[in-house]
């Protein structure tokens, strides 16, 4: 069980400084951005996000959390997944939603993501930030804005660690 | 996360671990129903039977309108309009259901037991919506949800039941859940309604409503059971309300911050006076709404504890 460091707690903040650069150069201070984090890896990097974003804007940025397991595709394939709040406290209809999440891997989250959120409203558009892109898509989706992009095999696994959750910022590669 | 279960049976089988999985997961769909568009999709495409054997009007439609936000298809079955009157057996009936490639059965029936022998025989994931005297699971699910929504913790609080307990599986749910949580269960009603055995599933029992609610953080009321009850238990209702009925000078012996709950349908002016069953310490009507929520989470559950056990990546 081998571990490799992708990240550390610096090259994390680096790689979320410049997707916020990127969505800010992106979309125009005016285009009504909204963060949505999906549970539980994405929560926290949308707050990080949320606060360089108002860094560079000068304005607060609405930030949400989505659960997306009541959406997934495997429900009845697996033991029923532990559920987190789903908290989004704005309009999403005519929004710029930006999705973010910890690790791109088959791409099903963001499908359930992308249709967990059409219950809310129908935004303008939506986007995807990404902190790894490990590979291996199953649908065909493709992140907008991607902290570092890891080639992997099916049989390692990708391991965020972030302070909010417990535990140092980083980011480990895990070969089995 | 912990739900491995294909049916809910019983509480008495569950673990206290189990039970929180389930007030858990039910918070999650509790805001499902509180947003413009209260269906998700988790169970697309399964088919849920609701067989209602025995009369049921607030326990069917709240799983029928939970089995509806989760997306699922739905068959009613009552026994007014069932071959069960033209003599077919009730294995018989749910072998012709599971033909129809159900996949959860939710089983009202008037005899204790009635959702285990269906569980055995069948594939389909079994929910009991009430059986006989014997239990009533979603009943004590959603109690425990209110409880916690309300009061924030169940443990060490003191819940008081009163009313019929013999008849009740309302009540003997409830016993198993809040002893299970760590709660202190007290009885009440009269001596014929609460025998003294209900002592050895952890409860105190007494027949003093002063003594009952005095020190309860919750007051459960129950409903006198006219249709359970095959010969006389007590003099009469009058009696039974000057004696047991929850007024507001009874309830003013109470603590100050004492909720009153009941599982419904309330029969106003018997076990409960109409001002006590509207005013802001009722949870009444919160029990409705998280009875949704808490099916919910069940018929989610089940659903998942029916497949490979594997846990899939995050």
């Amino acid at each position: 069980m081998a571990e490799t460091l992708i990240l550390n707690a610096t090259a994390m903040q680096r790689a979320l400084t410049r997707i916020a650069h990127e969505i800010a150069e992106r979309d125009e201070a005016g285009s009504e951005v909204v963060l949505v984090g999906i549970q539980r890896g994405g929560v926290p990097l949308a707050q990080r996000l949320s606060t360089l974003l108002s860094g560079i804007w000068g304005q607060p940025i609405p930030t949400g959390q989505l659960d997306v397991s009541m959406h997934r595709d495997d429900l009845d394939q697996r033991v029923a997944p532990d559920m987190q709040p789903t908290v989004i406290p704005f309009d999403v209809t005519g929004k710029t939603v930006v999705l973010v999440d910890d690790v791109l891997y088959s791409g099903r989250t963001i499908r359930a993501a992308m249709d967990a959120l059409n219950d809310f409203g129908r935004p303008r558009r939506i986007q995807l930030a990404v902190l790894i892109d490990r590979g291996h898509r199953e649908l065909p989706v493709k992140a907008d804005f991607v902290g570092k992009n890891v080639p992997t095999a099916h049989t390692e696994s990708v391991h965020v660690r972030l302070s909010e959750l417990g535990g140092l910022d980083e980011v480990v590669l895990e070969k089995k | 996360m912990s739900w491995n279960r294909k049916d809910l049976l019983d509480i008495e089988s569950l673990t206290a671990e189990e039970i929180l999985t389930v007030l858990d997961t039910a918070r999650a769909f509790k805001a499902v129903g509180e947003r413009a568009i209260k269906k998700v999709p988790a169970l697309r495409g399964k088919t849920v039977v609701n067989l209602f054997i025995e009369p049921s009007t607030r326990t069917r439609i709240s799983f029928e309108l939970s089995e509806q936000r989760l997306s699922a298809d739905i068959i009613n079955f009552t026994a007014e309009a069932s071959s069960l009157k033209k003599g077919e057996t009730l294995k018989d009936t749910a072998r012709n259901l599971e033909a129809l490639n159900a996949d959860f059965i939710v089983i009202r029936h008037s005899a204790s037991g009635a959702p285990h022998f269906l569980a055995r025989v069948l594939n389909a994931s079994v929910i009991n919506a009430g059986d006989g005297a014997h239990e009533h699971p979603t009943q004590a699910l959603l109690d425990m949800f209110t409880i916690r929504e309300k009061k924030g913790r169940i443990e060490g609080l003191k819940v008081t039941i009163l009313g019929d307990i013999l008849y009740s599986r309302v009540a003997r749910s409830d016993i198993w859940a809040l002893t299970k949580l760590g709660a202190h269960v007290t009885l009440c009603g009269p001596s014929t309604l609460v025998p003294g055995v209900f002592a050895q599933m952890g409860c105190r029992v007494t027949y003093h409503v002063d003594e009952a609610i005095g020190d309860a953080d919750i007051i459960n009321l129950l409903r006198i059971q006219h249709e359970r009850q095959r010969k006389t238990m007590f003099p009469g209702l009058g009696e039974y309300t000057s004696l047991f009925g929850l007024n507001k000078s009874r309830l003013a012996r109470a603590k100050p911050d004492a909720l009153i709950m009941h599982p419904g349908p309330v029969n106003r002016g018997v076990e409960i006076d109409s001002e006590i069953a509207d005013c802001d310490r009722s949870l009444i009507l919160q029990q409705v709404t998280n009875g949704l929520a808490v099916r919910m989470a069940v018929l989610f559950l089940v659903n998942g504890g029916k497949g490979p056990q594997e846990v899939a990546p995050a």
